[in-house]
């Protein structure tokens, strides 16, 4: 089954996110998105996986007002980002940076209160919402009053998790939030990503390079070549089944030596060792 | 003796009554100075300049300049503090534009991000990260502000400079070697005052390993803003 140009994919579906066009070329020259056309549907995760600099972490930064769109626009709920306040938009949105992003100079209840008290939230309700969300993501109250460095890594992206859920925003931007810790660690934060969001129904965008990750996680992949350009889309069952072209065979390993193949919702590599489960 | 002592102490106290208002103008005007040097690049290298050339004005003509511009008479304590809180200002322009400067990007963007507007992001984030360096900074204008004051002795202003002028008329020795101990014990003082702020202010730079090992602070930390 092949996936049809976006305008397609929207029928039936409350449209929360949509590039319309969008391009943005940097001050150096660089054309980091071009022409872009995708939506992603509410209440799923809609995964972008690409090689280094395709453009994907400039996608989400344009629909939080971090980058501008050189032409096109940014729409959720059909307004435009452009019209709206950036810093309002902001923190309406869950962000979850490369790298965690925390306040060093703030404890981990802090930094997870962060976006509500910005939004007028008393300190003393934010710190007790903030410890109730650490137990959410997995981590101890006693990391409560640690600072970021007295933290692990995969300690330091639980917190950023957290952090980007405090404010209860209906989208999250998730930049390949967990990229820095181990693949049991990430499987383990896989898996409370997925338990959270039956719960909670985020829209979510979530950047990644790991193609099992985005078997794992994705209700949608989206397959990017060079300067944004979507070379396929749809789910993951979908992609694995019919893989459109050589650039996304190679980019899913189907090819040459490290192939992986489908074996009932699993998707394994050729030991037999399961990479991703398709959702 | 029990003159001396008296006298040391009023000295004490009128060189710290010039000292800190100088280190403090020095603080507040630097930063904002500062703020616009790291911000808007093209400005830095000549806002740097400025501050260099008013470093390199020698102290006693300033002392006999300022007031023509003050329109304050030559010994008044304002023409005084403002002479030094310039000297202050010029030092400190480098060290905060450097500290501010190295504020992570990633982190600021973060900020950003979250949604803090720039006033807040600004006082909220860049200046607590730039703390540290600032605090550095500043403990080197504080004690040059601090060993600068006697100079104002020469105009006949009050501060332990009067003990090297007034022992060096005389020619008493031991007054002019008080004179000097006394300058630097104040500047010692006023030194370690600074690192106990920015212990205070900055909890966050300390390991805090208590001594049972467990690493959670007792302490309430400052709230976000
Ligand atoms: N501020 C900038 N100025 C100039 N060029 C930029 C800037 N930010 C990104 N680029 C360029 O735009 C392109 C896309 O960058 P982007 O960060 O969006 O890629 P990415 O897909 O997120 O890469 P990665 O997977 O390595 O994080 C790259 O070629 C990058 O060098
Ligand atoms: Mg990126």
């Amino acid at each position: 089954m092949q996936i049809g140009p976006p305008q397609l994919a929207r029928v039936g579906r409350w449209v929360m996110i949509e590039f319309r066009n969008t391009s943005k070329s940097y001050d150096d020259g660089t054309l980091a998105v071009s022409e872009l056309n995708l939506t992603a549907a509410s209440h799923e995760i809609t995964v972008l996986v690409g090689s280094s600099g395709c453009g994907k972490t400039t996608m989400l930064r344009m629909v939080n007002r971090l980058v501008t769109p050189t032409s096109g626009q940014v729409l959720i709920d059909d307004v435009d980002v452009a019209d709206r306040h950036p810093v309002e938009l902001r923190r309406s949105i869950g962000y979850v940076m490369q790298n965690s992003g925390l306040l060093p100079h703030r404890t981990t209840v802090d930094n997870i209160a962060t976006v509500p008290v910005l939004r007028g939230t008393p300190v003393r309700e934010a710190r007790k919402r903030a410890l109730e969300l650490m137990e959410t993501v997995g981590l101890d109250r006693s990391m409560a009053r640690r600072y970021p460095w007295q933290l692990s890594g995969g300690q330091q992206q639980r917190v950023g998790v957290a952090r980007g859920l405090a404010a209860d925003p209906n989208i999250l931007l998730m930049d390949e939030p967990f990229g820095a810790v181990d693949p049991i660690v990430r499987a383990d934060l896989q898996r409370e990503l997925l338990r959270l969001q039956a719960e909670l129904g985020k829209t979510i965008l979530f950047v990644t390079h790991d193609i099992a990750e985005a078997i794992t996680l994705g209700d949608k992949i989206v397959i990017l070549a060079k300067g944004g350009r979507i070379a396929q889309q749809g789910s993951p069952a979908e992609i694995m089944a019919e893989p459109k072209d050589e650039f996304v065979t190679s980019f899913l390993g189907l090819d040459g030596g490290r192939s992986l193949h489908v074996d009932g919702d699993l998707v394994v590599d050729p030991s037999g060792r399961p990479v991703g489960r398709l959702a | 003796m029990l003159d001396n002592g008296g006298t040391i102490a009023d000295a004490t106290w009128a060189h710290l009554l010039l000292a800190l208002p100088a280190i403090v103008i020095s603080f507040v005007v630097a930063v904002p100075v500062a703020w616009v040097a790291s911000r808007f690049r093209r400005s830095r290298f000549s806002l740097l300049l400025l501050a260099g050339l008013i470093y390199a004005i020698p102290s006693l003509p300033l002392f006999i300049i300022l007031p023509l511009v003050l329109g304050t008479s030559v010994r008044s304590i304002v023409n005084v503090i403002a002479a030094l809180g310039l000297y202050g200002v010029a030092l400190m322009v480098r060290y905060a534009a450097d500290a501010l400067d190295a504020v992570s990007g990633d982190t600021v963007l973060a900020a950003t991000a979250m949604g803090y507007g720039p006033w807040r992001r600004f006082f909220g984030v860049q200046l607590p990260l730039a703390g540290p360096a600032l605090l550095a900074g500043l403990r080197v204008v504080a004690v040059s502000t601090v060993s600068l004051v006697p100079v104002s002795a020469l105009l006949g202003v009050n501060s332990l400079g009067l003990l090297f002028t007034d022992g060096f008329q005389r020619g008493i020795f031991a007054e002019v070697l008080a004179g000097i101990v006394a300058t630097v014990v104040v500047a010692v003082v006023v030194d370690l005052a600074l690192v106990m702020l920015g212990r205070l202010l900055m909890p966050w730079e300390i390991p805090r390993v208590r001594r049972d090992g467990r690493r959670d602070a007792e302490v309430e930390t400052v709230a976000p803003s």
